[in-house]
């Protein structure tokens, strides 16, 4: 293990300036702080520069510190297959403004989920993303993000309630309205779920 | 794996969504079918697959758009196995997260130890001891093997083949036999701890394992005999959820998803853990990313790993009674026998117990090359005996996001195929 810091360090701040942040080595893993605004854009470069050719994104999740002072981090982690090299970007979301970054769906395909899994979990809302709904919890989970850290290890609903509502469900609940819209299946639909996709709430209606 | 001409002249001709013959019998020329007009197509179907269906490999419920019998869309529904592991983690010491990595990927517990094991390792700079790196890799291979074999029975009665799956749950048992006289246990083995592992292997183990080694490879090469010629296989699996290296890559698939699709990545080569550098293996690759490719090349790995066990085996011996866990009192427990009658282990064993091992303040994350592909964790430390943040990299999580797009237009039944060939386990998808 080296604490050598990762030359795309300099090459990141020769290209973008101020929009990096800073930089830290952490157990021989180089971390880039990025400004939030500009994430996108230096993933994008970061991908298809040929000297850096991070064309392979291992994760992306979410880091919540138990210092409540502290921001909410959103971490890309980066590997370039060819150079055998990896990266780690991270961007900083103040938790009293609105959580809001760049999708990279249209970078990298296997954003999706991830993405996906970060709102689920975080809260974290991914603009550009094409289908950002929860995708571990179920569509109408009311009690807030689990890995928040205001959030307890047992949910914020007693048991009891969490029974009532389970048992209480509208079983349409489980299919999502892009599915609900699908031409047979929707004139059986009741009338507020109608209401809402023809408002546009995802999905087509013919 | 360039023996393909000779395998479509030996298959059946398969059709694809419109009806024309995909792989032909090799000198027959079929006429060509006029496209079916437009109003035959009347309204699409919604069907309903799972949570609760043998051919979902667990509780993944798909829901599929129909236009007759060909795909539309399918839309994959997760979350019914949701534990909360990840959460659980930020709640205890970092050797007591060892038993959650037994139910994530419950196919293949040993390497999940050893990822946990190595991740809080490499965050808290301990450097273990080369018995304890051989046994990892031992673990390891172990648990690719009997993975690969649940992988190839299962998919292989999703084709209708029976006979494969009681072969190799047979020799998944004589792993499985192993591994319980090991660590005591068949699925929760709990294997490894911070800087070492919970036991030694026991008496009996190596010949045991020789033993395997020596007669698997002969039933592997039953399988290739039963599988790689056979028309229906090959009928059912080549052509079917093809994808590219490029598409692979943007989706990030890893493990042998993406190595079939012609790309050369396997983290014990790329970014080599536990000394696999010094370990003598082929990583297989596969030429056009279908079904088949993907069956060959997990048919490979299998001889591969046996190999890797065999140099292990031979390493072992030369390491017999060396120490299998680093020698730091503040990390690894003192012997039970000292804890009770010094007083000096008795503080070191209280405080391990009651406070865990602090970890300074830092991150790491480690990949390694889990049998579904590249299972990483990324550990976030505030200096506390707890992370702050424990982050599964699931890979069947991620190779499961592309089963939409290999699905776009097969016909129904080759949608159980595609999902089959991906090799998923739920527990780590919900985690």
């Amino acid at each position: 293990m080296s604490d050598a810091v990762s030359p795309s360090v300099a090459a990141l701040r020769a290209r973008f300036g101020k929009a990096i942040l800073r930089h830290l080595v952490s157990c021989g893993d180089t971390i880039v702080y990025v400004e939030a605004a500009r994430v996108h854009e230096v993933l994008a470069w970061l991908k298809n520069d040929p000297d850096q050719h991070f064309n392979y994104l291992t994760d992306v999740t979410a880091v919540e510190y138990r210092d409540a002072e502290l921001p909410l981090e959103v971490v890309w982690q980066l590997r370039s297959l060819a150079r055998k090299a990896d990266l780690r970007l991270k961007v900083e979301l103040d938790k009293t403004a609105s959580l809001v970054v760049d999708s990279v769906f249209d970078l990298w395909k296997g954003a999706d989920w991830l993405e996906r899994e970060v709102f689920d979990m975080f809260g974290i809302s991914f603009t550009g993303h094409p289908d950002l709904r929860r995708i571990l919890m179920w569509e109408s989970y009311a009690e807030g993000f689990p890995l928040r850290k205001d959030f307890p290890l047992r949910g914020h609903f007693s048991r009891a309630e969490q029974t009532r509502q389970a048992l209480a469900a509208n079983p349409e609940a489980h299919y999502s309205l892009e599915e609900l819209s699908i031409a047979a299946a929707y004139d059986a639909l009741p009338p507020d779920m109608k209401d809402r996709l023809a408002r546009g709430e995802r999905g087509r209606v013919k | 794996m360039s023996t393909r001409t000779l395998e479509v002249s030996l298959g059946t001709a398969t059709l694809d969504a419109r009806g024309v013959a995909s792989t032909v019998p090799l000198g027959v020329q079929l006429p060509p079918i006029a496209e079916p007009p437009d109003d035959l197509g009347g309204e699409h179907m919604l069907i309903n697959i799972g949570p609760q269906h043998p051919a979902t490999h667990g509780v993944l419920r798909l829901v599929v758009e129909l236009d007759g019998e060909t795909v539309i869309r399918v839309v994959p529904h997760i979350g019914y196995l949701h534990s909360g592991f990840e959460k659980l983690g930020e709640y205890r010491h970092y050797n007591q997260i060892v038993p959650l990595t037994d139910r994530t990927d419950y196919l293949s517990p040993m390497a999940n130890n050893v990822c946990l094991a190595l991740a809080a390792e490499k965050l808290m700079g301990i450097t273990i001891t080369e018995r304890c790196q051989v046994l990892r890799v031992i673990a390891c291979e172990m648990s690719r093997i009997i993975s690969h074999l649940v992988w190839l029975g299962t998919t292989g009665i999703d084709l209708g083949a029976f006979t494969p799956f009681l072969w190799s749950f047979y020799q998944r048992e004589r792993i499985y036999n192993l591994q319980e006289a090991w660590t005591g246990a068949r699925l929760t083995t709990s294997l490894t701890r911070v800087g070492g592992l919970m036991a030694d292997i026991p008496d009996g183990f190596e010949a045991g394992l020789r033993d395997f080694c020596r007669s698997f490879p002969k039933v592997l090469q039953e399988v290739d005999t039963m599988f790689t010629r056979n028309a229906i296989w090959c009928g059912r699996t080549q052509g079917v959820g093809p994808l590219s290296a490029e598409d692979a890559i943007n989706y990030s698939l890893s493990g042998p998803m993406l190595r079939a699709s012609g790309v050369d990545y396997d983290v014990r080569k790329d970014r080599p853990y536990l000394g696999y550098e010094t370990y003598d293996f082929d990583v297989p690759i596969g030429e056009y990313g279908d079904i088949y490719d993907r069956y060959r090349v997990r048919l490979e790995e299998m001889t591969q790993s046996t190999r890797i066990l065999e140099q292990a085996l031979d390493r072992l011996e030369r390491l017999r009674g060396a120490p299998i866990n680093v020698s730091d009192p503040r990390v690894i427990l003192p012997p039970k026998s000292r804890a009770m009658s010094d007083m000096e282990a008795m503080i070191f064993h209280f405080k391990q117990v009651m406070e865990g091992v602090p970890a300074p303040v830092g991150e790491a994350y480690l990949g390694i090359e889990n049998p579904k592909g590249e299972l990483g964790y990324y550990f976030v430390s505030d200096g506390s005996a707890k992370p702050v943040r424990w982050r599964i990299r699931p890979p069947s999580f991620i190779n499961l996001a592309v089963l939409p797009k290999l699905c776009e237009g097969v016909l129904l039944s080759d949608v159980i195929a595609i999902n089959a060939s991906i090799d998923i386990v739920m527990g780590e998808i919900d985690r």
